[in-house]
Order: C-alpha cells, then structure tokens, then sequence
C-alpha cells in the first residue's frame, strides 16, 4: 500500500516537473513574438481586415472562394494590409461576439459572408461606429455597414443551358440548402436555361435543409439520381454532390467554385464566385478613405460570377450558345429574367416584353415552369 | 509490470485530483501540438485560455456562453440522479424558444410584464415537450433516450417550419428569421455595452435552487434512491412514475428557459440558428462536472473557454478551427481516463521469474 503510494507520488512529481518545465521554459520564448508585432506597427501601420465566414476555408466551396480573394488582397496588397480569419463561424449569437472580438481586436474593415449573421453584424456596427462593416446576401444596412452580394444566377442560367442541352434523361437533380430567394432565384434560373434548349426537361429539386453537410448533401444527390437524373447540381457549399455523381457515372456542375477536381468524368463546368473585384474595390476604398455604405449587386459584366472552364465532353454548340448568352449577358442586351415567364401554373409572372426588377428578383418565392414539385412554404 | 486493480473504496483524493491531473495532461499535450505546429508554445496556451477572459468583454462573453449551458446541464443533472437518461435538452431548448418567442411576438403588449410573459411560455413550452417523454415513458414504458433524441430533431424541424412558413418577417426578403422581438420583451443587459444580461443571474439561482432541491429536499433523495436502486425506491413506497414527471417536468422548463434566454438575449429574434447544441454539449457538462452544482458550473466554464479559445487562437495565431475540436477532445478524453484511478489503482507487481 505505502509503496503504491510513493510509487504515484513519484508519478505525480513527474508530471508536475514536466508541466513546471514547459511553464518555465515558455516565457522566454514569448517574448520574442509579443515584441515583434508592435517594431512592424511602427513603420507603417498596417490596415486590418477580417473575416468571418460560416464553413471551413476547406479546398472548395462557398467559404473557399471567399478565402481566395482574401488571399488575392494579400498578394496584391503586401504589407499595406494585414488579414485574418475565423472559420465555421456558427450562424446566430457566437457570430456576434466573433465579428465583436475582431472589431475590438483593431480591424479596421470587417467581411461577414453568411446571411445568418446579418443582425449579429448590425449589432457590432453600431457599437463599433469607428468600424467598417461588409456584409454578403443580407438587407440591412447601417452608416458602417454595406451590403454585397453576386448575381450567381447570371451563372445558374448558362449552367441550365448546358444541362438542358446534355441531358438523356430529361431529368436534371437539384439539391437544394433552404427555400430563401437566393436559392429559389437560382433554381429558377438554371430551370430558364435548361427549358429555353429542351422544352422536355423536369428539374428535380431535394431540399438538404443545411449549407454545409457532405453526408447530407450526397444522400440527396443519390436520391435525385434514383428518380432518374442524369444531371445533378447543388447549392450548398461542399463538393459532395459532384463526387456522388462521379462516383455514379453522371454529370455534375459545381457551385460557388470550380469542382472539377473532384469530378473529373462528372463536371461539367460550375458558377463561380470571384470576389476578389468587389473586395479588392472595398479595401481601396477604405484606404483612399473614400468607402461608403452601399447594397452592391455586380455579376458577369463585373466578373464576380463566372463560369469554370468546360469539360471535354460538353459539346462545341453547346459552348458556342453558352459564350453568345454570356456575352449578351455582359452587355446588358438580355437579363435572365426576361419575359415571357411562366411560373408552375402556367401564369405570366413577367410579360413577353419585360424583364424582372430588382426588387422582385430578391423576394423570388415561387418556381417557374419546369421546376418539379412544391415549394416547401406556408 | 503494471496491473490495474479495482480500490476498495473510491479515492475521494482522486476524485479533486483526476480532473486536475487531465488539465496538466491536457495543457501539456496542448503544448507538444503547439510546438509540433511551429508556435510558442506558452504563448498558444495563453492565447488558448487566457486571453478569451483578460478583459471585461470576454469575461461577459464567457458568461453569456455558460447562462444556456448551465439551465440545460442543472436539469439534466436531477434527470440522470434518477437515472433517467433525458438527451432531450435540445429539443426542449429550441421548443422553449419557440413557444416563448410566439408568445413574444404575438401576445399583445402589457409592458414590462412582457418579459415574464414571454419566459413564463418558454419555460411551459420546454416542460410540454419533456412531458411527452414523460407520458411515453411511464404510459407506455417507451425508452427515454430514444424518445426524447426523436423528439429533438421533431423540435428543430418545427422551428424551421415556424421560420420559414408562418412566423416569417414580412418585412424580411422571404428569409428563414422572425422579426426582431419587441424590446419589453428582451431581457436587459447587466453591464452598458456588453451583452451579457439578467438571465445569468437567473441561471446562477436557478443551480443554486436545483442544488436545493437535490440535496436538502425529500423529493431530492427519492430521486437519488431511484437512481441507485429502482427496486429499494419501490420498497420505499416512492412513486417512481411521480418522479419521472418530476424530473423531466424540471428539465424540460430549465431547457426551455434556456432557449428562450437566449432569444431574448443575445439573438433578439426566432431563426434556424437559435439551436446551437446547448442541449447536447450539456450532457458533456454534467458528466464532467461529476454530476454536481459547482463542478457543473466549472465544467461548462472552461467548455466555453475552449470556443473562445478556439476562436481567439484563429484570430491572433491562425490556427484552425479543428484546433478547438481536438481541444476538447483531448480534454475529455484525458478527463475519463483519469477517472479509472478513483475506482482503480495502478501498482507494479514483481513478475516471478520462471527457472526453466
């Protein structure tokens, strides 16, 4: 018994010399790093930009491509910037503390890139009114802070053209995240191209009911494929559907950013966001202390969404169209909302003649022809 | 060679002593992976668990994390005495922010009064929807830990339905929130400025009641004699099904209030995000604060430490986010694995050599 005792005493004074050790040792150490901050500091006084995103900056995907313009801004802009980042920022009350820590840590122009954070942002603006704020997809606005976001369903409609053409099928699969117009907006559209080339095509929606859950993502993705689709896409942030699609032996575009990696057979081509213009006119802007509080809504013509490069298999026609309405998108000489536009019923939502406002475009809540199934509502 | 042999008695030594020998293993296997990813490793800790709560704002930032984990974790507490395994604290939480913030933004104004309103229907709409466990499992003897689990992914797609159909802002582009609550609803903050508000302090009493409760009061010893030995309980004349309700019925408000302490607090409005997993990551509180007021308060301290940590790791060494997750892993897992020597001792026996 006292031998078992000394034994874990002996135990234990090894451990606490251990922890005595890596405690005694450290502070010598940290002086080093703690010092070297401020020498930088006093040459030039760097401009401190943060960003919140909600998944992790992963190789693919929403958050993905917001990371590449932070990194393109810092390339672009050296030593005159310094950025940082927090990932997989959960939507909702630790988002406000993230975005409140970061602007009380001394940045000076803060990027919110999730809707879920709209009123957390709000919130920190106004208790940090020295603070820039940037927030992406929202619809409120302060003194402090702007709202940006991308016409991805410029992209989503050219995508539909290739979909609509390259189907055998006639039934194209679209995993969904949430019924909220930006999603809605962007199925209609894809649904737009693919029936303007192929007046037979269904486009099967499967809502996930999240933004970022592989698991979820591809069992939707394989429950569109057992209904008979040929064509998959998704609006939610992983790379999962594009892989069940190759794993399968069918077609895949990708979203938010080029997927083709993890399709090599399967995508096709994908829309993509590039920030990296918006975010680049941001940060000049503060620095040229010209930076107001603006709703900003570019998208092809200002090369925020674009499409990927396309694959072998899509055929030369088919790119042929897809580079003439991308071009007359450019230009401004069609919108993908022009009439005439039938919602599921058969009903006019927008006269031949006629395009669809702004306004309307971003309270988008009904499908339009083509588009099989309810919309989960009210 | 080493053998592991069962105690005689638990070491009530090693039960103050497990979960500080897992914090150094811990913060020494923190400070191998720091170094092993090319950071100070000094410097990492502190930045780790130090610097989150150095000032005022992240000491109320601290509080506000524990306020919900500490209402879920006390009512499971009584539950799992009982042994009455309720995993349900989720689904109670989200129900009890549903029900407390319909009735929020529905019930016509009475003031100040709003505010009890509006927590009085949080905390029933939780105690609803532990009852349905309640009902099942001494009705019909359904087994709480599936029932209650359904019931939380039943209550999650409820408030999503709310979200996203009939409690819609209108004036909110067709998005998954609700209007923002009015303000004589909201509960106020302690301090100007920082957000952390009225419901702490009503979860600090509400620990100090449960503790009441499970210590001092009749109906707290019923329920540990059940937890120990259903039969003696029985033997002992007490209702076991009274005391099923009971527990449940308590956790339930508890979880309930949480929810809706939370929406009347830091979120200011029903969305799909209310859930934030309190519910379960209570559970881990509970179980690691041994089932007991004080260490349940500590216990969900420090798990709120490690998100703030994680977070103030990424932001000032640009660590990743899996740093927080492996964080708490470790923890935990040094923290169980500790827990043998209470019951179990460690002793080296002289292996007798064999002359052949």
């Amino acid at each position: 018994m006292t031998l078992s005792i000394n034994k874990k005493m002996a135990a234990f004074s090894v451990v606490a010399a251990l922890g005595l050790t890596a405690c005694g040792k450290a502070p010598e150490t940290a002086e080093a790093p703690a010092a070297a901050p401020e020498a930088a500091a006093e040459t030039a006084a760097p401009l401190k930009i943060g960003f919140v995103y909600v998944g992790p900056t992963g190789d693919a995907g929403w958050t993905y491509a917001h990371d590449e313009a932070r990194k393109a801004l810092e390339a672009k802009y050296g030593d005159k910037i310094e950025t940082t980042y927090v990932e997989s920022v959960k939507e909702g009350a630790d988002s406000e503390r993230v975005i409140g820590q970061l602007a009380r840590t001394g940045n000076d122009l803060i990027f919110t890139t999730s809707f879920g954070y709209m009123n957390p942002t709000l919130k920190v603006a106004g208790m940090n009114p020295e603070v820039k704020f940037e927030h992406a997809s929202g619809y409120k606005r302060a003194d402090n802070m702007g709202t940006f976001f991308t016409r991805a369903y410029q992209g989503r409609y050219l995508t539909g053209l290739v979909a609509g053409s390259m189907t055998e099928t006639n039934v194209i699969g679209y995993v969904a995240s949430f019924p909220i117009p930006e999603v809605i907006r962007g199925i209609n559209a894809f649904t737009k191209g693919a029936l303007e080339v192929n007046p037979d095509v269904k486009v099967k929606v499967v809502w996930a009911s999240t933004w970022f859950d592989p698991a979820k993502e591809r069992e939707a993705a394989e429950t569109l494929m057992l209904q008979g689709a040929d064509i998959l896409t998704q609006h939610t942030d992983s790379a999962a559907v594009v892989q069940a699609a190759e794993a399968k032996g069918k077609f895949a575009i990708g979203y938010h950013s080029d997927m083709a990696v993890y399709g090599e057979k399967a995508h096709l081509t994908a829309t993509i966001h590039n920030w990296e213009p918006l975010y680049t006119a941001k940060v000049e802007a503060v620095l040229n202390d010209t930076w107001t509080s603006e709703d900003l809504w570019p998208g092809i013509a200002e090369g925020t969404t674009d499409l990927a490069p396309f694959a072998d298999v899509v055929p030369a026609a088919v790119r042929e169209l897809v580079d003439a309405k991308k071009a007359a998108l450019k230009a401004g000489e069609m919108r993908v909302f022009d009439g005439p536009l039938l919602n599921q019923a058969g009903e006019v939502i927008v006269a031949e003649g006629e395009t669809m406002e702004d306004g309307a475009l971003l309270g988008f809540n009904q499908y339009v022809q083509g588009v099989e199934g309810a919309l989960p509502k009210n | 060679m080493l053998k592991i042999e069962k105690r005689a008695v638990d070491s009530r030594w090693m039960q103050l002593g497990s979960p500080l020998i897992a914090t150094v293993l811990t913060l020494i296997t923190g400070a191998v992976l720091f170094a092993a990813l090319g950071h100070d490793p000094f410097n990492a800790l502190y930045t780790f668990f130090v610097l989150p709560v150095s000032d005022l704002y992240g000491v109320t930032e601290l509080g506000l994390k524990v306020t919900p984990l500490l209402l879920c974790a006390m009512g499971l507490m009584l539950c799992y005495q009982a042994k009455v395994w309720n995993i349900g604290a989720e689904g109670q939480f989200v129900i009890g922010a549903l029900g407390g913030g319909i009735a929020a933004l529905y019930l016509p104004s009475l003031g100040a009064a709003s505010l009890w309103v509006t927590l009085l229907f949080g905390i029933l709409a939780g105690m609803a929807w532990s009852a349905l466990a309640a009902l099942l499992k001494t009705r019909f003897a359904a087994n709480e830990i599936l029932t209650t689990i359904m019931l939380n992914y039943i209550a999650l797609n409820l408030m999503l339905y709310a979200v996203h159909g009939p409690l819609k802002d209108p004036s909110g582009f067709n998005f998954p929130e609700s209007a923002m609550l009015p303000a004589n609803t909201m509960l106020s903050t302690l301090i100007d400025g920082y957000r952390l508000h009225v419901g702490f302090l009503i979860a600090l009493l509400a620990m100090v009641s449960v503790w009441v409760v499970s210590a001092r009061s009749m109906i707290g010893f019923q329920i540990k004699v059940l937890g120990e030995d259903e039969r003696a309980a029985a033997f002992a004349g007490f209702s076991t099904n009274k005391l099923v309700w009971y527990v449940l019925l308590i956790s339930g408000g508890l979880a309930g209030l949480a929810g809706i302490a939370e929406v009347a607090g830091p979120v200011g409005q029903l969305n799909p995000y209310v859930a934030a997993g309190y519910g379960y990551s209570a559970i881990i509180v509970v179980f690691l604060g041994r089932m007991n007021p004080v260490g349940i308060l500590i216990a969900s301290a420090l798990l709120a430490l490690t998100y703030m940590g994680g977070e103030m790791a990424q932001m000032q060494l640009g660590l990743p986010k899996s740093l927080t997750g492996l964080f708490q892993g470790m923890l935990l897992f040094f923290l169980l694995a500790c827990d043998l020597f209470i019951s179990y001792r460690v002793t080296w026996s002289q292996m007798k050599r064999v002359e052949v």
